[in-house]
């Protein structure tokens, strides 16, 4: 079979307890631009155990058609069924493009289908475009046209490269959760599903759950908030993210995050972390104080659309980034600036 | 018991990166360590052959100085090293290195098989699920707090909000994350022993079951399309402030005209 007849850009729309995750309907928006890129369509992959009811969602967020396997093997993620389905998924409906989100779950699947279907994969990308590939033409080599052009961070985001896949189909790709754009949900949107029968069979590579551990969060996922406060080694400790960061955020209607420093120097819990190893994030404002920024803090913020960064030392990398920087004390800073704010609220309620 | 650990030996992000022409990376160019993940994976094998008795070797694919790291293994309290090196692995993708590990596994005997979840150089985490994969072995990714009971490994299986307790049947494939343990240190004694002990070299015709066409450079189905330093969107205005009250009100104002506030 020729490459050219592998067609469609599927995603894989990761579920947690029966109900569609954000990143899913982040692969669908951007999943639906390459297939506008491709003039084909984009097909969401929905794996689980009386999980029908979730289609019309995948739907809403831009789903032309849903591929659904519904069986009790997949009813909490296992790698064994979840890659048989999967895999099983390709070999039949040959896609030309399959997405999955870069979660503890989508790292763990999505190499696990390459090596079995026999494909290349990228992991954690953060741009995914259609064209040439070589990008630019090599006499006496040919120009392969259309072709997924995967970019990643590597060496902890010191370098980025481009990846191609020319001579395997689909071609794959692990995404970063918060980078890509879902699109404004379509109301009333109703699924075309394909019930898709996976022919499940039990081997040596299933495990056996003994139990499921639910961590109890008392935080906003740092992902879906708008505004982000932003704290570093410059808050000196975790009370000062309280007493300065908190109220600031709480009248700007946003959360607090941290860097690296504050969770591993003042307790500050692992979901708040912005950067390579915690989340990447892009808000409509990032306010970094005391965060010097170093490189693996700037990855997993930088694409924010407005940064200002408020830090002692000129010379800090953070300010290499922010639109706005501001040299000084955030300790003199925030406290009136908080002050400012409600009062600037205050007046626009009035009128 | 016996435990394989499959270990690498990365450029240390911290001393700069830099590329060849073709835009693979010079390694010979960058200081060398063993990858944390794979030494958090390598201490949780010694945990279990303090606890249970095991025979852990350790495998790795690389340049031959990468002998150095498996020295180091030795002396932390492997008992075996392996080190597969040929020019024709060479430039390879997670496809073809996930491949000539299991080539090279399918030669030695192994009740458990512990990788790193992700090195620092590439950040895929995908070797280790591939090579499960290829061996035919159960895998549990993000691995901690791991026991064995009578041909089963126990083990918690790490996900975003929660975690999931697993039993497994052996043999199987581990991946460890550096959080998992702090790794022991290497002992003067261990040191010495290491430097007498012997490590086994293997080229491409020591691996098991294996076709040229899914190894090194040639046997990769992803292409480097373009490498590059990464640029940064640039610095915006820097703003001295003259105390706290001026400084505030410069990002009041700035809150205000891009209609934050």
């Amino acid at each position: 079979m020729a490459l050219s007849d592998y067609k469609g850009v599927y995603v894989f729309a990761q579920q947690t307890d029966n109900k569609v995750d954000g990143i899913a309907l982040e692969l669908l928006g951007k999943g639906k631009a390459l297939a506008a890129d491709l003039g084909t369509e984009v097909v969401a992959m929905l794996l689980g155990y009386e999980i029908g009811d979730q289609a019309d969602v995948l739907a809403e967020y831009g789903a032309d058609k849903v591929v659904l396997v519904d069986h009790p093997y997949l009813k909490d993620y296992m790698t064994e069924p979840y890659t048989q389905a999967i895999s099983a998924i390709i070999r039949e409906l040959k896609p030309e493009i399959v997405l999955f989100g870069a979660t503890a779950i989508g790292r763990d699947l999505a190499p696990c289908v390459a090596a079995t279907v026999h494909t290349g994969l990228t992991a954690d990308c953060t741009k995914l475009d259609i064209g040439d590939f070589p990008m630019n033409p090599i006499p006496g080599k040919e120009t392969l046209h259309n072709q997924l052009l995967m970019t990643r961070p590597a060496f902890g985001g010191n370098t980025i490269a481009t990846i191609a896949i020319p001579d395997f189909r689909p071609q794959m790709a692990t995404v970063r959760p918060g980078v890509m754009q879902k699109i404004a949900p379509i109301a009333d949107a109703k699924a075309n599903v394909l019930n898709f029968d996976a022919h499940l069979e039990k081997n040596d590579r299933y495990v056996e759950i003994l139990d499921v551990v639910k961590k109890v969060s008392d935080y906003v996922d740092i992902q879906d908030a708008k505004i982000l406060i932003s704290g570093g080694r410059g808050m000196q400790n975790k009370e000062n993210y309280e007493k300065y960061l908190r109220p600031l955020a709480n009248l700007l209607g946003g959360q607090v995050s941290s860097s690296r420093a504050g969770v591993d120097g003042f307790g500050i819990p692992k979901e708040l972390q912005v950067g390579q190893t915690g989340k990447t994030v892009r808000p409509k404002l990032y306010m970094a104080c005391g965060i010097s920024g170093a490189i693996q803090h700037l990855a997993g913020m930088e694409e924010s659309d407005l940064i200002i960064a408020i830090n002692k030392d000129e010379t800090a990398p953070i300010f290499d980034v922010a639109d706005y920087g501001i040299v000084g004390d955030l300790f003199q800073i925030i406290p009136p600036l908080t002050q400012m704010v409600e009062q600037e609220l205050a007046k626009k309620k009035e009128v | 018991m016996k435990i394989v650990v499959c270990i690498k030996q990365v450029p240390d992000t911290a001393g700069g990166v830099k590329f060849n022409p073709d835009g693979t990376l010079d390694r010979s160019a960058m200081l060398a360590i063993m990858n944390p993940d794979d030494k958090a994976g390598l201490e949780a094998a010694l945990r279990l052959k303090d606890q249970y008795g095991a025979e852990v070797t350790v495998v790795t694919m690389g340049l031959p100085k990468a002998d150095a790291i498996l020295r180091e293994a030795m002396a932390m309290g492997a008992d075996k090293a392996v080190l597969v090196t040929d020019r024709v692995l060479g430039g390879a993708d997670t496809w073809a290195t996930s491949q000539t590990l299991a080539g090279a596994l399918r030669g030695l005997e192994y009740d458990l098989v512990i990788t790193g979840r992700q090195a620092i150089d590439g950040d895929t985490a995908q070797v280790g699920p591939q090579l499960s994969v290829h061996l035919g072995l159960p895998l549990v990714s993000y691995t901690q707090n791991l026991k064995i009971e009578d041909g089963y490994v126990i083990a918690e299986r790490l996900f975003d909000d929660r975690h999931h307790v697993l039993k497994v049947k052996m043999p199987c494939l581990l991946t460890a994350l550096s959080e998992l343990n702090e790794p022991r240190y290497m002992t003067p004694g261990g040191i010495f022993d290491a430097f007498q002990k012997e490590v086994t070299v293997w080229g491409r015709k020591d691996l098991v079951d294996t076709l040229d066409s899914d190894l090194g450079k040639v046997g990769s189905p992803t292409q480097i399309a373009k490498a590059s330093d990464k640029v940064r969107k640039g610095a915006g205005t820097q703003h001295v402030a003259e105390d706290g009250r001026e400084g505030a009100a410069y990002i009041l104002e700035k809150l205000k005209e891009k209609f934050i506030i």
